[in-house]
């Protein structure tokens, strides 16, 4: 069912060519909200959750920005298709295991999609490759307008948007960003910068594995409070952390670079090495070693233009898209070696590591 | 091992621990495996302490009357047990026990983000609408035909800049 969305040559995450950066891999935003005088999901029976399911599909149809979108009702999803658009931050687990009743919209581009019977009647996300919290805000929030002018949201003037959990009340909004902060986790920050920004009611979790060495060195921070600030306050604060966050990855890079050249040049080289010519692999070591390809690109030794490759096959290494590339039920040792030869193959095609242009971060 | 952690939500051996600081408390949470997995502790996507926390069984007050909301049908104590609403309604009926959780959990307790004005605007105006309906028929069962021209002619205005925003440009 899902075959456009993974062959669709322009979507966002897999295909962001121009826009992949350094140290932020993506910007995410999301808004719960509900409606008027039904029961939240939870609390709804199957008939409840259907009629809701049919009168937020049509609606969101009719939307512009869903123009040439697909809508999936998650029953009729296989497991493994599930597990890829959860794979893509397309779906939530949450909404995986939901019963009867769940759907989700994803607009043409995989840019915007719209959970339906999640925690929430309605999670509507947003995201783009790099650092942009602003203009991810703008699209979602001109979404929202357009979408309350057709259904009636459930909204208090004191608390806000109302949500199943309390913990999402008031705006409904949570902004994450996706970081590649390999500089601090080889330097032992990592633990120091979780501990800080937790301080300031944010959040940073590991994409692949909790703790401070998560791997692929890919961490997603957030905002944890939604209630009590605007929206462009959140987003606001969130920013400032993050340059700070930035800020320290690149001065951890650039210490390490200037400590330990050889070593950082070897790790590299060797990441770069056993990419091209690797026969098994697991999606961890394969996470860990495509972060120093990340790197070289950062550092100048790789075209620009291959850093949205690397985030792509961050992406396409994982179980669920290696399994769905090879169009049947392998065992995960067969996985291993479908992985390993895509990425050499993958791999084959990339210039050499350019170590003579090294450039010296600021 | 010295200490046995129990998990808080089972009381299996604890395996997996967890602190973390939101508005410069400490909130420590200790559990098994399989509840980690049912929280969704190991799910990166979904996990926050702070959702956990509120999703622990909140102490009950003795002797407290049990609130029951009357759209939906949830009680205090399903609130206690799962720290999530039932509907919309909700929040006015547990708004004694959801406010000392947002104090805790928030940097304020009053909205100061984005209002739905469209939805509000036309949420009101079928109110009033409802409530000028409603007028409308006792007038005419009261035969106040005075009264009832009145409200005819309000219910006019507000069907017709109803449908002057419906219909396209």
């Amino acid at each position: 069912m899902i075959e456009s969305l993974i062959n669709d040559e322009r979507a966002e995450l897999t295909q962001a060519v121009k826009k992949a950066a350094p140290v932020v891999l993506s910007t995410r935003i999301r808004l719960a909200r509900n409606l008027v005088g039904q029961p939240f999901p939870e609390r709804a029976d199957v008939l409840q959750r259907r009629d809701v399911l049919t009168r937020c599909a049509d609606q969101l149809s009719a939307l512009p920005q869903m123009n040439k979108g697909s809508f999936f009702d998650i029953a009729d999803l296989s497991t493994l298709e599930k597990q890829v658009l959860v794979e893509r931050h397309l779906i939530s687990r949450e909404l995986c295991d939901g019963e009867a009743g769940t759907g989700v919209y994803i607009n043409k581009g995989q840019t915007c999609s719209v959970m339906i019977n999640e925690e929430d009647h309605l999670r509507i996300q947003f995201l783009k490759a790099g650092f942009n919290l602003k203009s991810v805000w703008k699209l979602i929030d001109a979404f929202d307008s357009e979408l309350e002018k057709t259904i009636d949201v459930a909204f208090s003037e004191d608390f806000g948007y109302l949500t199943a959990c309390p913990t999402n009340l008031g705006t409904g909004l949570r902004a994450s960003v996706m970081m590649h902060l390999p500089g601090l986790v080889i330097s032992g920050q990592m633990e120091r910068v979780i501990r800080a920004v937790s301080q300031l009611g944010i959040t940073v979790r590991g994409l692949f594995g909790e703790g401070s060495d998560a791997s692929g060195h890919i961490f997603q921070i957030s905002n944890q409070q939604t209630l009590g600030e605007s929206e462009s306050e959140i987003l606001e604060s969130l920013a400032n952390v993050l340059k700070t966050v930035i800020d320290h990855e690149l001065n951890a890079r650039f210490k390490y670079l200037e400590e330990s050249r050889a070593k950082l040049l070897d790790q590299i080289g060797r990441a770069f090495g056993v990419l091209k010519n690797t026969h098994v692999i697991a999606s961890d070591e394969a996470l860990n070693l495509l972060s120093f390809i990340r790197l070289a690109v950062d550092f100048g030794m790789l075209p620009e233009a291959n850093r949205a490759d690397v985030d792509r096959l961050v992406i396409e290494s994982q179980p669920g898209h290696v399994q769905y590339a090879a169009q049947e039920g392998i065992a995960p040792e067969a996985r291993d070696i479908a992985r390993a030869d895509k990425l050499r193959q993958e791999f084959s095609n990339l210039p050499a590591l350019a170590f003579d242009k090294l450039q010296e971060q600021e | 091992m010295a200490e046995n952690l129990k998990c808080s939500i089972c009381d299996q051996e604890a395996t997996v621990h967890l602190t973390q600081i939101v508005n410069n408390k400490i909130h420590k949470v200790d559990l098994c495996e399989s509840c980690a997995q049912k929280k969704g502790v190991t799910d990166p996507e979904g996990f926050s302490l702070a959702d956990l926390m509120s999703k622990t069984p909140l102490t009950p007050v003795s002797g407290e009357a049990q609130l029951v909301c009357q759209s939906c049908g949830q009680e205090s104590a399903d609130f206690r047990r799962t720290g999530r609403l039932g509907c919309s309604a909700c929040y006015e009926v547990f708004r004694s026990l959801v406010f000392p959780v947002l104090e805790d959990m928030h940097a304020g307790t009053a909205h100061q983000g984005k209002v739905p004005t469209d939805a509000l605007s036309r949420q009101s105006s079928q109110m009033q609408l409802k409530n000028l309906m409603d007028s409308l028929a006792r007038a005419v069962a009261e035969e106040a035909y005075e009264d009832a021209a009145k409200f005819r002619d309000q219910i006019k205005v507000i069907k017709e800049t109803e449908e002057l925003e419906v219909s396209p440009k």
